[in-house]
């Protein structure tokens, strides 16, 4: 009886222990979430999306730094999202039992969790020294080059969903097999394709490393791809860490922005996974 | 009839060569993710190249940096980055444990869809947001609350209190290291609640049915079963934390000096990187930032790879 009693204590003490680490990970999600909301809506106001960044001391927005972010993100997307999909599809169509595919499998999970700041050095070293100076353009590779991985990876996943009988039954209709896979498979999944790519989108919205090196910032308005642009994250670096308060401000606005935008996109993405009964 | 037997030739040849297009196209695509790798890696030594031949091997347990005597060592770095996600790992691991044993053994099955998803809300937070956090919210709470008391309590112990020395400022290893911990608990914790499921219904049933507690059947059957993917999923998480930039960044103090006290500034490899690359003048300045980025990328890339094995392995048994 002493046995079973002191198991049962054992378990109640576990069991709370559990609970308490659950309550604890939570407690930090609703204490950031509520630290943005209480610090960053006193600071929103339309002019955060009508004027540029401002010097020290003086009224101003965050125009450009928004319109920056939306322009690298969008260029990032357009070459992450065919390239993540075409080597996704690789993966899961063509390489099966195949040593290359391994390789690019594994690989491939290793860039998903590499430091990004590692990927800004990367692209430094390719384009901002050999272009003489930073820029939009190389901003937006490096933020591409973080998708990448996240859109293979999903893609691959997806794509291993579709029933084989799906692939066979065109196959037996004569259709070659890009077209079996464009006109088929492709179509099947394509929920869950763009879930992935949602997901990666929301995966470099928030990225400031990579950007350090490459884009930099601008703190005027710019919309030149070869110049140096400003972009939410690095300005939230800059103006976080300054000791001007009106700065601080700015930054916890656009830290509740970038936030809100994130969530937003990673509910829809889940919403959209659900709703295609594509979930994971 | 010969018409339509040339027709469906022709049809198959265009689906051949459409097919070998197709194929190539991907192939192409699939290999620009290994040139990336590869990329990554010669970037790096050549971009290091100047830095590693004058300082050689000692550049690692080399304490000094100086950029006016262009004498550099990454040993500091190299300490933080490795001190700080310790503190990450020797936090972040037990609660993430908790979450992965809640959520798999013991809440109601209403309330596990909605719980995973706000664990996954807290990885999806970029980690200047932790950053920012951590600056104007954490820091002076640590400083406040949490500092007093370890250098009252810990910091009395003798030999032992040399890890808690120095007045508190809030800034400096340890709020880095507990903020990674918050950071990397929801990586940990969704592996761990993956490589749990993984675990036949049956054998946690048998155990059960034998009158196993809650706690007897995880410490028993699951922890045992599912061995190697906790370890992949812990690795998982180391890596995320070596390589953690903005958040540890602003919290960290960015000083380049080795303190056994981890209530002292210190910095890390990916926070020097953050700080002083845009700014850094001279080449052997750039170089020796360009190989402590050389390091950190090998350290994380082992330590996924390590990971990436584990949780392959446990994938194999489980197929």
């Amino acid at each position: 009886m002493q046995l079973y009693a002191r198991r049962r204590l054992g378990n109640y003490v576990v069991v709370g222990l559990s609970l308490a680490a659950t309550g604890f990970g939570l407690l930090f999600l609703v204490f950031v979430l509520g630290t943005l909301l209480a610090n960053g809506v006193g600071a929103l106001s339309p002019t955060l999306f009508t004027q540029a960044t401002p010097p020290p001391g003086s009224a101003g927005g965050l125009m450009n730094a928004i319109f920056g972010s939306l322009v690298m993100t969008a260029i990032a997307t357009l070459i992450g999202t065919p390239t993540g999909i075409l080597a996704g599809t690789f993966l899961a169509e063509y390489a099966h039992n195949n040593k290359l595919g391994e390789f690019v499998r594994f690989i491939n999970d290793i860039l998903l969790s590499a430091p990004s700041i590692i990927i800004g050095l990367f692209v430094y070293a390719i384009l901002v020294v050999p272009m003489g100076h930073f820029s939009a353009w190389a901003g937006s590779v490096a933020l591409a080059i973080i998708m990448i991985p996240v859109i293979v990876r999903t893609t691959e996943d997806m794509l291993n969903l579709v029933p084989n009988a799906l692939r066979e039954a065109a196959a037996a209709l004569g259709a070659p097999k890009w077209k079996v896979i464009v006109t088929v498979t492709y179509r099947s999944a394509v929920q869950g394709m763009l879930t992935g790519v949602l997901l990666a989108v929301a995966r470099i919205s928030g990225e400031t490393a990579p950007l350090l090196f490459t884009a930099l910032n601008n703190q005027f308005w710019s919309s030149n791809l070869d110049r140096p642009m400003a972009n939410l994250p690095v300005v939230i670096f800059q103006f976080a860490m300054s000791p001007y308060a009106d700065w601080q401000a700015l930054a916890w606005a656009g830290a509740l922005l970038i936030t809100a935008a994130i969530l937003v996109l990673n509910i829809g993405a889940r919403f959209f996974a659900s709703w295609s009964g594509l979930q994971k | 009839m010969v018409a339509v037997r040339e027709r469906a030739t022709r049809r198959r040849a265009s689906g051949g060569a459409g097919d070998a297009a197709f194929h190539g196209l991907t192939i192409f695509f699939a290999t620009l993710v290994l040139m990336i790798l590869g990329g990554v890696i010669v970037s790096l030594i050549y971009g290091a190249w100047p830095a590693l031949r004058k300082f050689g091997l000692g550049f690692i347990v080399n304490g000094a940096w100086n950029p006016v005597t262009e004498n550099f060592g990454a040993l500091a770095p190299i300490y933080g980055t490795i001190v700080t996600s310790l503190i990450a790992m020797l936090i972040g691991i037990p609660v993430a444990f908790g979450v992965a044993l809640f959520i798999t053994e013991l809440c109601p099955k209403w309330l596990k869809r909605p719980l995973g998803t706000m664990i996954e809300l807290l990885a999806a937070i970029p980690s200047i947001i932790y950053g920012i956090w951590g600056l104007f919210v954490l820091a002076p709470a640590i400083q406040e609350y949490i500092e007093p008391a370890l250098i009252d309590t810990l910091g009395e112990i003798p030999g032992f209190g040399i890890l808690f020395a120095g007045p508190p400022l809030g800034i400096g290893v340890l709020t880095a290291g507990f903020i990674l911990a918050i950071m990397v608990l929801p990586f940990i914790a969704s592996v761990m609640r993956d490589v749990f499921e993984t675990v036949p219904p049956m054998l946690k049933e048998s155990a059960y049915g034998l009158g196993a507690t809650t706690t007897e059947v995880v410490t028993r059957v699951v922890l045992p079963y599912a061995r190697v993917g906790v370890i992949g999923g812990v690795l998982l998480g180391l890596g995320r934390a070596l390589g953690e930039t903005m958040a540890v960044t602003f919290v960290i103090g960015n000083s380049h000096h080795v303190n056994a006290s981890i209530l002292q500034p210190g910095t890390t490899i990916s926070a020097a990187l953050a700080n002083e690359f845009t700014e850094a003048v001279g080449d052997m300045y750039q170089a020796s930032l360009i190989a402590l980025g050389f390091i950190l990328f090998i350290i994380t890339f082992f330590v996924l790879a390590a990971a990436k094995l584990m949780l392959l392995r446990l994938q194999k048994n489980a197929g």
